[in-house]
């Protein structure tokens, strides 16, 4: 596994200016047990001090030249960069799939938790079996969006889901429960950003089964209470979550060994 | 215009039925759907699916989707304050803890979007709701002619179909608000209703997601038009079904499970006719 070239404390990195009244709210990974393994982030585009030449994103092109300065013998070290317009979005959706997928992997993998009732194992293979789905949805999309330039398309990421005790079921459910929440907020927080009508709807089709999702496992976890949708992440004007790519990667970094940038992600459509 | 005023031209239609033949119309949902179709569709939702084909336009009017998405939670808000109000949920449980905690947010999502249309010189006037279908349902325990576990499973029915329409409405909207403030919002309505969604399902004994186009055990037949759609197993061309999965391969039947990863959207038309199934003209004295 790399080692992250620059330590960037991302919990405390504020996202650009809040655009809208939604809250935004970093869901905490504490007593996970996660070691202080941080993340090679760079900010967005807009953020001149993380992207020295990064084009802006301004104009959405949902088939971008995803290298503005291409390199006939590209270094084969260098980290991989999600890409600008529509493809950005996808790979940083693929990203969050690829996590899920490899998460609920090893959760059938280890045989479930401890003491699960056949309830439960049903559950954790339908999620097993959506996010699997997702992320070869998103890996046949990219392909296709990519035939001439295979480069600009996500590889496969390495994970570390080394700080998940897979035989707990608290473990296992609290990190269910922060990855589902967070994949809500990362394309709730994307769908501004995306230029194409069709991505948009796609992107729609995926996020309220990752809230069906979040909100099963939040029920496991405390069956009889309002969690399900709870005031933790539904503020009082009844809005979900909505991340900035830059928190939601901070979030998830902590289980992805693979480094990749988002330098180029496109900014939101209307700012507010 | 009136946010209501498209709806009008079913409502009239109610104004001349008694109840036996409304229990028909429950089975002809197809026929609001055309009715829909063919009325006047204000702002923006007659150009929905002319919307959803751009992809550059910046300056979609926000009014007729939000129009749409207010008229459903008003029906939502109002329904879940009755059942609340209606003892018909057994008191200190599960399901009161969640109905609670949707009827706040059915509330906020009122306040917003009510908020939003005001300023837009909208008229946000509140159509008035019969949730018993004009007698076909009996969800708050009132005819005196049905038991409390009858009406108890009524009232969950009716949230798990009124949620799972929300769901898909909100989504079917969602090009139409592109370039607009508003679409990060209806994104944080809509995730929210599939929050809903799912626990009510999984009250009522069913998965939190839709399997196929079924409506699920106990849902009224007339609930299917809330379901048709969902059986999709090809996204953007993709057959997910015949897809070779190679060391992650599905678990259990893959038409299933892949119905299940998707939420389908609904069109404007379709959502009105559902929610219009539970709408009264302010001149219905029939009651």
């Amino acid at each position: 596994m790399k080692k992250p070239l620059v330590k960037v404390d991302v919990l405390n990195a504020s996202s650009k200016n809040s655009k809208n009244s939604s809250r935004r709210k970093f869901i905490k990974l504490s007593g996970l047990g996660i070691a202080g393994s941080s993340f090679l982030l760079y900010g967005c585009s807009e953020d001149d001090m993380f992207n020295p030449g990064g084009d802006q994103g301004m104009t959405p092109d949902p088939d971008p030249d995803p290298d503005p300065d291409p390199d006939p013998d590209p270094d084969p070290d260098a980290v991989f960069d999600l890409g600008s317009g529509d493809l950005g979005i996808l790979n940083y959706a693929y990203a969050l799939e690829q996590l899920e997928a490899a998460f609920y992997t090893a959760v059938r993998g280890g045989g479930y938790y401890e003491g699960a009732p056949q309830e439960e194992k049903d559950l954790f293979d339908d999620l097993y079996n959506h996010e699997v789905i997702h992320r070869e949805f998103f890996r046949t999309a990219i392909a296709a969006a990519t035939t001439d330039t295979p480069e600009a398309m996500l590889p496969d990421l390495e994970f570390d889901l080394s700080s998940v005790d897979l035989a707990s079921r608290d473990s296992v459910l609290a990190t269910a429960m922060a990855l589902e929440d967070t994949g809500v907020g990362a394309y709730n927080g994307a769908g501004d950003r995306i230029a194409s009508a069709t991505y948009l709807t796609l992107a729609g089709k995926i996020v309220s089964v990752e809230a069906r999702h979040a909100s099963a496992i939040r029920s496991l976890i405390n069956p009889d209470s309002a969690d399900f949708a709870g005031d933790d992440v539904i503020d009082e004007n009844g809005l979900d979550l909505a991340y900035d790519p830059s928190e939601v990667i901070g979030i998830a970094g902590p289980f992805i060994a693979t480094e990749f940038t988002a330098n180029n992600l496109p900014e939101p459509m209307t700012g507010a | 215009m009136s946010i209501i005023k498209l709806l009008d031209e079913f409502s009239s239609e109610k104004l001349t039925t008694k109840s036996s033949s409304r229990r028909e119309m429950f089975n002809t949902l197809g026929s609001f759907g055309k009715k829909a179709a063919a009325a006047a569709i204000p702002f923006g939702m007659a150009a929905n699916s002319a919307k959803a084909a751009s992809s550059s336009a910046m300056f979609y009017d926000h009014e007729g989707p939000l129009g749409l998405a207010l008229v459903l939670e008003y029906l939502e808000a109002e329904f879940y304050m009755k059942a609340l109000e209606s003892g018909v949920i057994p008191a200190g449980g599960r399901a009161e803890k969640v109905y609670m905690q949707i009827s706040k947010h059915e509330d906020a999502h009122v306040a917003l979007l009510k908020s939003v249309l005001d300023d837009a010189g909208e008229d946000t006037t509140s159509p008035m709701f019969d949730f018993t279908a004009g007698g076909a349902f009996d969800p708050f325990n009132t005819s005196g002619e049905v038991d409390m576990d009858t009406s108890y499973a009524q009232l969950l029915a009716l949230a798990q179909a009124f949620e799972d329409t929300g769901v898909r409405a909100y989504k079917g909207q969602a090009p139409a608000l592109m370039g607009t403030p508003y679409l990060e919002t209806a994104l944080q309505i809509h995730s929210v209703e599939a929050r809903h969604a799912s626990e009510i399902r999984r009250i009522r004994g069913l998965e939190g997601w839709i399997t196929l186009n079924n409506r699920g055990a106990d849902m009224p037949e007339a609930t299917q038009a809330v379901y048709d759609g969902e059986e999709l197993t090809t996204q953007a061309d993709i057959d997910l079904v015949g897809y070779d999965y190679g060391d992650s391969p599905l678990v259990g039947d893959p038409a299933e499970a892949v119905s299940q990863a998707f939420d389908e959207p609904i069109t404007a038309e379709t959502a009105t006719a559902i929610a219009s199934l539970f709408i009264v003209s302010e001149d219905d004295s029939d009651g």
